[in-house]
């Protein structure tokens, strides 16, 4: 029952980019087609669930006993930034046609707030190991799907005149303020009628 | 001071705005502003960080090697902002608590990284202390702006922090009474972004510029 109500809570009440503003600048910067969106969503939920476990790791064997708690930013930064080198490298080797559809994406994730974020989330919402994977492969979800339905909506709107000040980045973030409207349906009342 | 470090210092501000302009550091731009307070904490935090990381890395930039340079700034970033952290935890406990999440992920406020590999590793440390103040104080004045106009029209009040008797919250008549709650939510924040930006769009090319 936890982890449906983790997925619920991450895919839509808290909607990694329509209400919590994190990973905004690939949702602007990669949602031009839908084939990149799909992409770029796939390795960030791929990065996402591995992040979470490896940085709840780090936390828990490494930070707490040693009482380092501080370095919690540091150590998660390159823990990500470390992770995404290393699964480029195995993607690459393993699964060439995996590195030609995620490939270009991997690098940026690095610096993709919405992986940080689950990382520090988890750790604040003291979540166990399967929780915590749990969260981050449903918050990875919610963004792909923020990603795909945002990347549809601005291909469409390339077919439609828009005044030449909205044409480009304003409109696709009052699509997006339109869309955060909609998915605020998805609230808490949501998650206790789902769940009792 | 010549033309060009003044030119390296305000172009932050206006012709390069990190906000609004390039773009960047868009997730704490809407995600901190819903009390200005908050944009103001955020912007002071976002100016240290800035400013001692580019003087650092151009300091070590001869000594960082090529391919691992990201990681390596990447650490300096991280080490400013558990400074930041430590510091606002211990001083300002309610715009710590209120920035949250928001304030570890300065770490990938890609302004800061986008400075250290676009600036900051080719020029000198008076200019790269220039340009951190210069891009620092223009993504402080955007969040500011936006901060104001969400809380104004959103909540009705403008918070500050509080001095003596002031309690640090200004109530505006009416207002406070009937709130266009809308723009305090993270629908309303995303749709005043693209309507500023249109502004923006609108104004440059009303000047005859090229946007």
């Amino acid at each position: 029952m936890t982890y449906i109500a983790i997925f619920i809570t991450y895919i839509f009440v808290n909607n990694f980019i329509l209400s919590q503003f994190l990973g905004l600048c690939p949702f602007i910067g990669v949602s031009k087609n839908s084939e990149s969106a799909i992409g770029m969503g796939m390795a960030v939920t791929f990065v996402m669930g591995i992040a979470s476990i490896m940085t709840y790791l780090v936390y828990h064997l490494v930070l707490l006993p040693l009482n380092l708690v501080y370095l919690q930013t540091l150590s998660f930064i390159l823990v990500i930034a470390a992770l995404v080198q290393f699964v480029e490298l195995i993607v690459q080797k393993n699964s060439p046609a995996l590195y030609q559809a995620l490939g270009i994406f991997l690098p940026l994730i690095t610096t993709n707030c919405a992986v940080l974020g689950i990382a520090i989330m988890n750790i604040n919402e003291n979540y166990n190991l399967m929780e915590s994977f749990s969260a981050g492969v449903a918050a990875g979800l919610g963004f792909t799907l923020a990603l795909i339905l945002m990347s549809n909506i601005r291909e469409r709107l390339d077919l439609h005149p828009v005044r030449k000040a909205y044409s480009g980045v304003p409109i696709a973030f009052i699509s997006g303020g339109l869309m955060a409207l909609a998915f605020m349906a998805f609230d808490k009342s949501l998650l206790t009628n789902l769940l009792g | 001071m010549t033309s060009e470090r003044r030119e390296v210092l305000t172009r932050g501000i206006f012709k390069e705005n990190p906000v609004f302009v390039i773009m960047l550091g868009l997730c704490p731009t809407l995600g901190v502003t819903t009390q200005v307070v908050n944009g103001i904490g955020m912007g002071l935090g976002v100016i240290f960080v800035l400013v001692f990381s580019n003087i650092f890395i151009a300091l070590l930039k001869n000594f960082i090697p090529n391919s691992i340079r990201i990681p390596a700034y990447i650490v300096i970033i991280a080490a400013f902002v558990t400074i930041v952290e430590m510091v606002m935890h211990a001083f300002v406990p309610s715009v710590y608590n209120a920035l949250g999440i928001f304030l570890p992920l300065i770490v990938v406020n890609c302004i800061i990284l986008g400075r250290a590999e676009a600036f900051a590793s080719k020029n000198s440390v008076l200019d790269s202390f220039l340009d951190g103040v210069g891009m620092g104080f223009g993504f402080t004045l955007s969040l500011t702006l936006i901060a104001f106009i969400r809380e104004v029209f959103g909540s009705g009040t403008i918070t500050l922090i509080p001095i003596g008797s002031f309690d640090g919250v200004i109530k505006i008549p009416l207002l406070y009474n009937y709130p266009i709650r809308i723009l305090s939510l993270a629908a309303g924040a995303l749709l005043l972004m693209g309507f500023l930006k249109a502004f923006f769009a609108w104004n440059s090319e009303r000047k005859g510029e090229t946007v």
